[in-house]
């Protein structure tokens, strides 16, 4: 010990000067960042709430649409709350199955070969595709031979959401441990059987609240039913024949209105919508958080 | 036992013939079925280039390829040239891109590389949100109450920049509230959760051995990031902005009701616009002949740039995570 | 910054010629200052202590081996000694642990000036996707040296010193990535080096090479010694015997009725005495193979 020498001094201060404003003005950036994105959603959801909260009553959602120029509190949105219901269960029947059915084929029996890959490529990209398109196709395929309606509405937010669909149940496939398949192979199990009895259970979390996403997605959705359902003011429960209507289409509509009323009621429509399309979020993640106790 | 051997599992003992036995038709037959709706992705892609193409192609022949590629749109007098719009999609995506690409990539930084996991998750549910508020809700919102606030601050801004070379060209006079401007500024929040939660897989990829190893040598988590974090995913990060580029040309609605519908060409950011999906949205309804054939064409047209576009975006994507895991 | 960077004069020692016996005498007689001095130092993962009571004096100029079972702690120590843990949420250090006098966990102790001193070469050999040059170039830049002429030199001489030059010196701009693991760890060594450390870290640096590719790096850490002042985490006894100057020997204590396991020093001193003439009877199971 006695040849030990003096210690140096040592200085494990912070570096001083640009090193240290450069990171620092990072991280405030990066906050920053995250404040930009919540003042207009702050102002976009108070707004909605605002004006919406106003108008809404139980009354409101069932009672008819009035004419444009009818005052604020006069009529309701009744046939739109039931046009969207109606239109985004069955676009949900329509695409729900097939798209977990097509992650089927991806995951179990395309595996890694050229056709799922390609498929599975296509579907991100078709993700992609504007949903005014899929309205334009459904006008083209469906509506020029059988007139506007509630399916055709939901033919075409069913193209919407197909994908989406397809991209997130594909992922939680992903996710089966093979060592589950191999155990009911092992018991002279089917591979449809298999599939069927053990892998979608086992996946069944993941696939509910990816498709609740995609549900909520569709609700909102506008463009895909501008020309398929073509906006009806009176309430049509046949969602299999005649023109319908729906709350965001009745929303478009309102938006560039001069009247009051009907802004009035487009803001109660709006509320709505973003309370649908927020409570089909939250069973969403109370799907996931639920199946993810399951699996610890 | 014979329920046993119908469901097909259970091989009886010593028997032969149970061990060459076919797969039962249940079996095969589950499978074409995943295998069609698989297809249908591809059937459906495909029928919407063939049935748009087929409804456009009046326009393609009563106006030629000149007509088609010109600006001059005046339903009025037959006349429809698609550059105006094509001009105005281009012009609101990229505002959209340039406002939403940085705040994007600096919540995804946030995420990952500042705020622990616990509670970067309120904030991943906040950015998620944006999302979740319907594209019609954004417009209802853009025009009755977002256009009349900020139109004072375009005119206070253009009158200020009016003389000023090409900044007055961009942001001077004439100024309105529903705009170029307007409409990409609110396909930019639309926008961004996509590309942030994009950004942000690309970047979780990085490895964390790469992380510790720019800490050790004392670097500040700024200068991890442009050494590290950049040189890894920039490659990721550009097909997550591409992903956002054709989100923001093909999204509808909002744009619709906020972009001034005024199909001119103009530098001026402030002042009204029309783009693809706009104009097909608003007038569609009252077109009919070669009116409504333009209009599908502009469809054709639109999805075929989204087509490229996001293609383009998933093989940069796919192509730099092969890359990540390869290395 | 111009700290009094604590320098072995540039004139060699006769070290690394002479052999075993006139180095370890030296560790007997003469130690160097103290680089770290750590007293009861205890590791918590949240609320999970990971090892507990450590206290050891490693000294300049002296490679250092930490040896035990896994899951003694002894990584867990390394990344200590450089505030590498800071990164893992919820770590946490109780107990003294000074770095030449000054205590690395006392308030205004920056991480990254820290780092800057302390060099950490890690496990598997993690080049940045970046040419060589830039690889060894990136520490001294981060540090504001951006003069061609300057770097040019530190890449030269930090790929020299581990031992790489002759091998890269065609492809300096070319990917780091596509070099071999041996290669690539040396790599790793040299981009550690160009920042002129005070201290290197090395957490088993060869537990991913092959045996050739590991003698060099053992021959490189017996040339860099004069210089540096060495840690080095190994899972191979044979390696400590073969490069350290001093071992410290971690082992697990298990507390059954709770489940958790927590690692603890058992035993530190010059390397020949650990291995030769154990004092602890746990030393003793693991140092002749009867145990972990």
């Amino acid at each position: 010990m006695a040849a030990v020498t003096a210690q140096p001094q040592v200085d494990l201060r912070e570096p001083k000067g640009w090193r240290r404003t450069r990171n620092r003005a990072a991280t405030v950036a990066m906050y920053l960042a995250f404040v930009v994105v919540i003042v207009p959603l702050g102002f976009v959801l108070y707004t909605v709430i605002a004006k919406g909260a106003s108008i809404i009553s139980w009354s409101f959602l069932t009672s008819p649409i009035p004419v444009n120029v009818a005052p604020p509190g006069v009529g309701g949105m009744g046939p739109a709350v039931l046009g969207t219901i109606e239109i985004t269960a069955l676009a949900t029947a329509i695409a729900v199955p097939l798209g977990v059915l097509g992650a089927i084929y991806l995951n179990e029996y395309g595996g890694r070969g050229p056709l799922a890959r390609f498929i599975a490529f296509m579907a991100d990209v078709m993700t992609g595709v504007p949903s005014i398109i899929m309205g334009l196709f459904i006008f083209t395929i469906w509506v020029l031979h059988f007139g506007y309606s509630g399916l055709a509405g939901a033919f075409a937010l069913g193209c919407l959401m197909l994908p989406i669909v397809i991209q997130s149940s594909h992922e939680m496939l992903k996710l089966v441990p093979n060592s589950l398949r191999e155990a009911s192979y092992a018991l002279g199990a089917t591979k449809a059987r298999v599939t069927v009895t053990v892998v979608l259970p086992a996946a069944i979390g993941g696939i509910v609240s990816g498709s609740l996403l995609a549900v909520a997605r569709a609700a909102g959705e506008t463009a895909p039913l501008l020309f398929t359902i073509l906006t009806v003011t009176t309430a049509n429960p046949n969602v299999f024949s005649g023109a319908n209507t729906a709350l965001s289409t009745e929303i478009f509509a309102n938006a560039d209105q001069p009247f009051l009323g009907a802004q009035a009621r487009g803001w109660g429509a709006a509320l709505t919508l973003v309370a649908i399309a927020f409570i089909l979020m939250i069973a969403a993640r109370l799907v996931t958080a639920r199946f993810a106790r399951y699996q610890h | 036992m014979s329920t046993v051997t119908q469901a097909g599992p259970a091989v009886p003992a010593g028997s032969a013939e149970a061990l060459s036995e076919r797969r039962p038709l249940g079996d095969r037959g589950f499978q074409v079925l995943a295998l069609a709706a698989g297809l249908l992705v591809l059937v459906i892609l495909v029928l919407i280039a063939i049935s748009t193409t087929q409804q456009a192609t009046s326009w393609f022949t009563t106006e030629g390829f000149k007509g088609i590629f010109s600006t001059n749109w005046n339903p009025a007098a037959n006349k429809f040239g698609a550059m105006t719009f094509v001009y105005g999609t281009a012009i609101t995506a990229v505002i959209a891109i340039v406002l939403a690409v940085p705040v994007s990539l600096a919540i995804a930084l946030l995420l990952t590389e500042v705020v622990p996991r616990r509670r970067a998750r309120p904030i991943v549910y906040v950015v998620d949100l944006l999302a979740v508020v319907p594209s019609v809700v954004w417009g209802l919102w853009g025009i009755l109450v977002f256009a009349p606030w900020v139109q004072h601050i375009y005119a206070s801004i253009g009158s200020a920049l009016g003389g000023v070379p090409v900044l007055g060209a961009l942001f001077g006079p004439p100024t309105s509230g529903a705009s170029f401007f307007t409409a990409g500024l609110i396909l930019a929040f639309m926008i961004t959760p996509i590309v942030t939660s994009l950004s942000r897989e690309v970047i979780a990829t990085v490895p964390a051995i790469d992380r510790e190893g720019a800490y050790a040598l004392g670097a500040t988590r700024w200068e991890m990031i442009r050494g590290v974090v950049w040189p890894h995913s920039h490659g990721g990060i550009v097909g997550a902005v591409l992903l956002g580029l054709g989100r923001a040309m093909g999204e509808t609605i909002a744009a619709a009701l906020v972009i001034g519908s005024s199909p001119v060409i103009t530098s001026h950011l402030f002042a009204p616009g029309y783009n693809m999906p706009a104009v097909i949205a608003n007038q569609f309804g009252e077109s009919s002949g070669v009116f409504r054939s333009a209009l599908m064409g502009l469809g054709v047209m639109l999805f075929a740039f989204t087509i490229i576009v996001n293609v383009f975006s998933r093989a940069v994507v796919a192509r730099s995570a092969r890359r990540m895991r390869g290395a | 910054m111009d700290h009094p960077e604590p320098k072995v004069a540039e004139t060699e020692l006769p070290e690394p010629t002479a052999q075993q016996q006139p180095r370890e005498a030296a560790v007997f007689e003469r130690p160097g200052a103290e680089v770290f001095k750590t007293k009861n130092v205890s590791i918590y993962y949240g609320s999970f202590r990971a090892v507990t009571d450590v206290s050891l004096d490693i000294y300049e100029h002296e490679i250092t081996a930490f040896i035990g079972p896994s899951g003694c702690g002894k990584t867990t120590v390394l990344r200590t000694l450089n505030r590498m843990n800071d990164l893992v949420t919820g770590a946490r250090v109780e107990g003294d642990v000074e770095y030449r006098g000054a205590s690395l966990y006392a308030k205004g102790v920056s991480p990254i000036a820290v780092r800057r001193r302390i060099g950490m070469v890690f496990q598997k050999p993690n080049p940045f996707p970046k040419s060589i040059y830039d690889n060894v170039a990136y520490g001294p830049r981060v540090n504001g040296e951006h003069k061609k002429s300057r770097l040019d030199e530190i890449v030269e001489r930090s790929l020299r010193h581990a031992v790489l030059w002759d091998e890269v010196k065609d492809r300096l701009h070319k990917s780091g990535l596509g070099l071999s693991g041996g290669q690539a760890q040396r790599l790793c060594i040299a981009r550690t080096l160009a920042v002129e450390p005070d201290v290197v870290l090395m957490d088993e640096p060869c537990s991913a090479l092959d045996p050739i590719a590991t003698g060099r790096i053992e021959n490189l850490l017996r040339e860099i010694k004069s210089r540096y002042t060495i840690v080095i985490v190994t899972h191979n006894m044979q390696q400590a015997t073969r490069v350290s100057d001093r071992t410290a020997f971690y082992s697990v204590l298990r507390d059954d009725k709770n489940d958790t396991r927590t690692g603890v020093l058992v035993e530190y001193g010059p390397t020949r005495q650990i291995f030769e003439d154990p004092r602890d009877s746990r030393t003793q199971a693991y140092v002749t193979g009867r145990m972990g």
